[in-house]
């Protein structure tokens, strides 16, 4: 029978959280790098036990964890992500310049095809790569060479390469998103970049048609469809449908602000949301934990509320922290910077909470494990 | 013999209890400490100084016989108490976040 294993990183360390397929009884493992903030950890699609997990600190700096049994033991691999040639600047907040720092691992994308090979979007943006898993890392240093690092600039969490999609059909493409400066498409697997953010606004942006400088929050595709994109962009919901161009899809939902977005596992245009109240609250408009679903591939939006609190509730759900099982019906899960995992077994119809109670989550994983 | 005492999570991350003991060839300095304790602890490596300056993490303080030796030079010698082991090397997390 089927089984879930779901990846929770929170402020205070990562849990694991699984299941067999019926998803109703969960058991609750961790935490793991207790005390520790771990931003992300996800397996890889061709070995299942294989792990990466990226654990930061702002005493301690970076670590880099990887796991070969699915989660119960952990080795720390190497941690030395260091900017290839002169590391350069970037905008500052003030609006002057200010040098590329690296702070921490924000993302980890393990490659569709060898477990030993990982992707790490980081702050201050870049994407390193590991070819042997994690023992070294390199940076694929023409992403933050294209040209037009210098108009980057951080958003409120940081300058951080957070979302990189590996397109299933096209060996060598590679989507990545940072805030604030836009979605970047390779061709040639990571070593040639540039922008793809034609039809994308950014309120007070001085050049409205400006080729980066754009707050995406994150992106997400369906692998039976790579070439249709979404985003959750910090004002607005988006799609793409030739990789090149955007078009505003958000409908009817109650807020445009947001930060996960994710693709119903079987229903390529079936998508995922949680409005937020912005631009200063960021937390729940209403006080309605509300997951938004759109069949059409967006504009046309419906709360799935059945298990999820419907007043005084006044969580966010940050980028990273939703995810789809691939069973069927597909499993939707979340988690709250109020440290609640929730679940649906029926594809958002009804939730319930897998935890109540753990740290602040950062991001949420899922593996279907036959 | 120089006497080290890491903060508790590196202690975690580097799986030792205790203190550690390190040998050391050479004149005792905060350089050739750290440096010996990374080459026995390469997990160690960037959680203490910053792998690209090699600068001490701004978190982090480096104390011995109750002075606070953080803004000493690398290269400058630890108190002959520490390079003979009577005293311990402290590196401390600062108390700060919640």
């Amino acid at each position: 029978m089927s089984k879930v294993r779901v990846l929770v990183g929170t402020r205070k360390g990562a849990f694991i959280l699984t299941s067999d397929g019926r998803r109703q009884r969960w058991d609750v493992d961790g935490p793991h790098f207790g005390g520790w903030e771990i931003y992300h950890l996800k397996g890889s699609p061709v070995d299942c036990d294989r792990l990466y997990a990226s654990q930061t600190s702002g005493w301690f700096g970076q670590v880099i964890q990887r796991s070969n049994d699915g989660g119960k033991t952990w080795a720390p691999v190497d941690n030395k992500f260091v900017y290839d040639g002169v590391p350069g600047t970037h905008l500052w907040y003030d609006g002057t310049q200010h040098p590329w720092e690296f702070k921490r691992v924000w993302h980890l994308e393990p490659s569709l095809t060898d477990p030993d090979t990982v992707y790490a979007g980081v702050e201050d943006a870049a994407l390193f790569r590991s070819t042997d898993g994690g023992k070294t890392w390199q940076e694929l240093p023409g992403l933050r060479g294209h040209g037009s690092g210098p108009q980057w600039a951080p958003g409120a969490g940081g300058m951080c390469l957070h979302s990189i999609l590996l397109d299933p059909n096209v060996p060598g493409r590679i989507f990545v998103a940072i805030s604030a400066a836009g979605v970047f498409r390779s061709d040639d697997a990571g070593k040639t970049w540039r922008p793809i953010n034609r039809g994308l606004k950014s309120q007070y942006l001085p050049d409205p048609n400006a080729e980066v400088g754009y707050c995406v929050h994150s992106i997400a595709m369906h692998p039976s469809r790579p070439g249709v994109l979404f985003m959750q962009l910090h004002w607005d919901v988006m799609r793409s449908d030739d990789g090149e161009s955007w078009k505003e899809v958000s409908g009817n939902l109650p807020t445009d602000f947001g930060y996960p977005i994710e693709v119903h596992a079987h229903e390529p245009d079936t998508i995922y949301v949680v409005p937020i109240k912005s631009d200063s609250e960021h937390y729940l408009p209403e006080g309605k934990l509300r997951v938004y679903r759109s069949r059409t591939g967006g504009n046309e939006w419906e709360a799935l509320t059945k298990g999820l609190p419907q007043r005084d509730c006044y969580v966010n759900v940050l980028r990273d922290a939703m995810a789809v099982d691939s069973l069927d019906p597909c499993g939707v899960y979340f988690g709250t910077t109020g440290g609640q995992v929730y679940a649906s077994a029926d594809a958002g119809e009804s939730w319930v909470p897998i935890v109540r109670d753990l740290p602040s989550v950062l991001s949420v994983e899922v593996q279907t494990l036959s | 013999m120089i006497r080290v005492i890491l903060p508790a999570h590196l202690r975690t991350l580097a799986r030792v209890e205790g203190e550690v003991k390190l040998e050391l060839e050479g004149q005792a300095t905060q350089r050739s400490v750290l440096d010996s304790l990374e080459a026995r602890f390469p997990v160690l490596a960037g959680t203490i100084r910053d792998h690209g300056t090699q600068r001490r993490r701004p978190f982090l303080r480096f104390f011995a016989c109750e002075k606070d030796l953080s803004h000493e030079l690398p290269d400058a010698p630890l108190p002959e108490s520490v390079a003979s082991g009577r005293e311990p090397f402290l590196i401390v997390g600062a108390i700060a976040g919640g």
